[in-house]
């Protein structure tokens, strides 16, 4: 294995990083905040990808009013999910909403296959990377996909940007406030459960946007968020629950070791973000940047 | 005083069952067990494979059965078609074959795409002496070392795509390959299969074959492999969704200007269709047959799309193949029974729409049939919609499969 092969597999690894990232940075923000575990997540993943082809198929438009777009319409349908089921289960045991997002996920699904197979007669649809990103940068004697070096760098900004809002600023405060004791916030005239709807939505959104990121590099198809929520389920109990900066951390980590795994022993690399976790939580049964129960 | 009236209404009842099903019986001199011929599509009605056999597997064996019994007056309402979802799963065909077996009363298993399905699904067939058609499953393992007696393999298998496909890349200039493929029965014996096509050729493996998961999305890493190998061929064992992801990271690390071709394992139209014809342009591949060969198979065609809204993959039109094949078995030996129909199809020559030249061996049970190498058209050379392959070459039956002399298959 040279170095430069290496070198490469780090920046491969930071790609699926970013998706790992954004879509456990979406999971703490919920969890941290509403304390659901969304199963659901890799299917609004899906939605997010699914919405990009539909929206080309549709009104022709393109990557860019995409990209904007979909996590939008992805969040407001988490907005409207959040509204009409999962708040009726809010005080009740944890494993109430992960039934119900576990069978939202099924259900969604199969109305995208069932669509698809009806309206374009395959379950798996084209979606081409735009003009501007298209091709490859000349890394010496590799080369790498201009799209995927952009997807790392966009997923970093998003990152930041959620942290800052959340841990610096006044709307973050109000979050924060609202879901670490509710009863008070409310008695400062704070609308607590439109904050809530609020966050689920930006949560589901993040999922959207990882959706939209992720169709000009893998086939778009109704169960490609199956297999990596599984694994980003694995990145957000190794960073930590709830904690923003540990799946943002975690999330690219854990890209980047599954990707120089793989390089160096290939059938390694599925299996070592389990054996990770399996490590982690021997050691700091709370993950690497999570708090014990209890001393939030 | 109760006990006497039930008997006084059974059996009545009984007698009168028996005689009408005698009486049906001789009515169309074949015995047939519960007085219906049962299909069983086994096949993956959710999963990865769903597209390229799936629901169309059971239409079109449904199709078959609808026209064996409008050309055969005897048969009329007796031929039923049973489509069960096995999942891909071995262990799920497995559990699925028993329970069709035995609570539905199948007679004969259809399709089954994903090799280790097949050879679980053949395997409980076995015990209970019932036919098995593997028309979508490709292991080669089928009619060699886990072959039987009960199991044919039909429309294609490992050998024969590799023998076609790595014969024809390699002696076009492609002699360097590197290849990757799904862990799993399937993809280890169409290595295994196109590494001996490939060597045979006087070509080259720059480096072993590359084991990936199964399922798969990314495969970037290999991918960036092979632009440090500089193989002339990046060869994937792929299928299904697996193969779309390949291809279309393939196209986007650029490996086709960098004059790495792409030689394709295992090729459905589906596939194709998932990712527009360009991405796959100039690949090679080998089918056991596609919609536009010719008039005969248009015609097909034309009624399939008629019932299904969609046009055939070649594993849809061979489902409706196998079924006839087995229909017409059926109807030859007289009776539905495991043995009696497998000595049938023993031996027997036919030609279809689908499969020509056909010839069941009787050594191991490998249904032989003319093959054709096609190249993937661009776009701008396509005629109508879903014209993608241009014919490169025809195999004959006899020289696409492996020769009977190396089968390992012991009855």
């Amino acid at each position: 294995m040279n170095t430069q092969l290496l070198l490469i597999q780090v920046f491969n690894g930071l790609v699926n990083g970013a998706f790992y990232a954004l879509l456990s940075l979406g999971l703490a923000v919920i969890f941290g905040m509403l304390r659901i575990v969304n199963f659901m997540h890799g299917a609004l993943y899906m939605l997010g990808a699914f919405t990009a082809f539909a929206l080309g198929q549709a009104f022709g438009l393109g990557f860019w009013p995409a990209l904007i777009l979909a996590p939008l319409i992805v969040g407001a349908l988490g907005m409207l999910l959040e509204r009409t089921l999962l708040s009726r289960l809010y005080g009740l045991e944890p494993s109430y909403n992960l039934l119900l997002t576990f069978g939202l996920t099924l259900l969604t699904q199969d109305l995208v296959k069932q669509v698809m197979l009806s309206q374009f007669a395959v379950s798996s649809a084209p979606y081409t990377t735009p003009d501007i990103l298209t091709g490859v940068v000349n890394l010496g004697s590799v080369v790498f996909p201009k799209y995927r070096l952009f997807v790392i760098a966009l997923t970093l900004v998003i990152c930041l940007v959620t942290w800052f809002v959340i841990e610096k600023t006044r709307v973050g405060a109000i979050i924060r406030a609202s879901t670490e004791n509710p009863s008070v916030t409310r008695s400062f005239g704070i609308d607590v459960s439109k904050w809530v709807t609020g966050v689920f939505g930006v949560g589901v959104g993040l999922a959207g946007l990882a959706g939209v990121l992720a169709a000009p590099i893998y086939s778009v198809e109704p169960y490609m968020g199956a297999e990596l929520i599984i694994t980003t389920f694995a990145v957000v109990v190794i960073g930590g629950l709830g904690s923003i900066l540990g799946s943002v951390v975690t999330g690219f980590a854990v890209g980047v070791l599954a990707a120089v795994g793989a390089a160096i022993y290939p059938p390694i690399a599925n299996t070592l973000v389990f054996v990770l976790m399996a490590i982690v939580l021997l050691v700091r049964p709370s993950g690497l940047f999570g708090l014990p129960e209890g001393t939030r | 005083m109760k006990k006497a009236k039930l008997t006084a209404i059974i059996a009545p009842t009984l007698v009168t069952a028996a005689l009408l099903s005698v009486t049906a019986a001789l009515a169309q001199g074949a015995k047939l067990s519960d007085n219906a011929i049962k299909i069983g599509v086994l096949t993956d009605l959710s999963g990865v494979y769903s597209e390229l056999s799936g629901p169309g597997s059971v239409k079109a064996a449904q199709m078959a059965a609808d026209d064996f019994m409008a050309t055969n007056a005897a048969y009329k309402g007796k031929v039923q078609v049973i489509g069960v979802d096995h999942q891909n799963k071995a262990d799920v065909a497995s559990n699925k074959a028993a329970e069709m077996i035995d609570r539905q009363n199948v007679d004969v298993l259809m399709d089954l795409p994903t090799s280790s399905a097949a050879l679980a699904a053949s395997e409980v067939a076995k015990g209970k002496k019932i036919p098995v058609m593997v028309v979508t499953g490709g292991t080669t393992a089928l009619t060699n070392e886990k072959c039987s007696k009960y199991t044919f393999h039909y429309a294609y298998d490992n050998f024969m795509l590799a023998n076609g496909t790595g014969t024809a890349v390699t002696k076009r200039g492609g002699n360097s390959w590197y290849i990757i493929y799904p862990n799993y029965a399937f993809g280890q014996d169409l290595d295994r299969q196109m590494t001996a096509a490939i060597k045979e050729n006087g070509g080259k493996l720059v480096t072993p074959s590359d084991a990936t998961p199964f399922p798969n999305t990314d495969f970037s890493s290999y991918l960036l492999k092979a632009q440090s190998l500089k193989p002339k061929i990046f060869g994937t064992m792929q299928a299904g969704n697996d193969l779309v992801n390949v291809v279309k990271q393939y196209n986007e690390f650029g490996l086709k200007k960098q004059g790495i071709g792409l030689g394709i394992g295992l090729l459905f139209e589906t596939d194709v269709a998932a990712l527009g014809q360009d991405a796959y342009a100039g690949a090679l591949a080998t089918v056991p047959w596609y919609w536009n060969l010719d008039q005969r198979s248009r015609d097909w065609t034309a009624k399939f799309e008629k019932a299904f809204g969609k046009k055939p993959t070649w594993a849809q039109a061979g489902v409706y193949s196998a079924t006839m094949t087995y229909l017409q078995a059926v109807s030859r030996a007289k009776s539905d029974n495991g043995d009696a129909v497998v000595k049938a199809l023993e031996g027997y020559r036919f030609s279809d729409f689908f499969a020509r030249s056909a010839y069941i061996r009787p050594q191991d049970h490998r249904v032989t049939l003319d093959v054709y190498t096609v190249q993937v058209k661009a776009k701008a050379q396509a005629k109508e919609a879903g014209d993608i392959f241009t014919k490169v070459a025809t195999i004959p039956s006899a020289k696409a499969f492996a020769p009977v002399a190396e089968t390992k298959c012991k009855f």
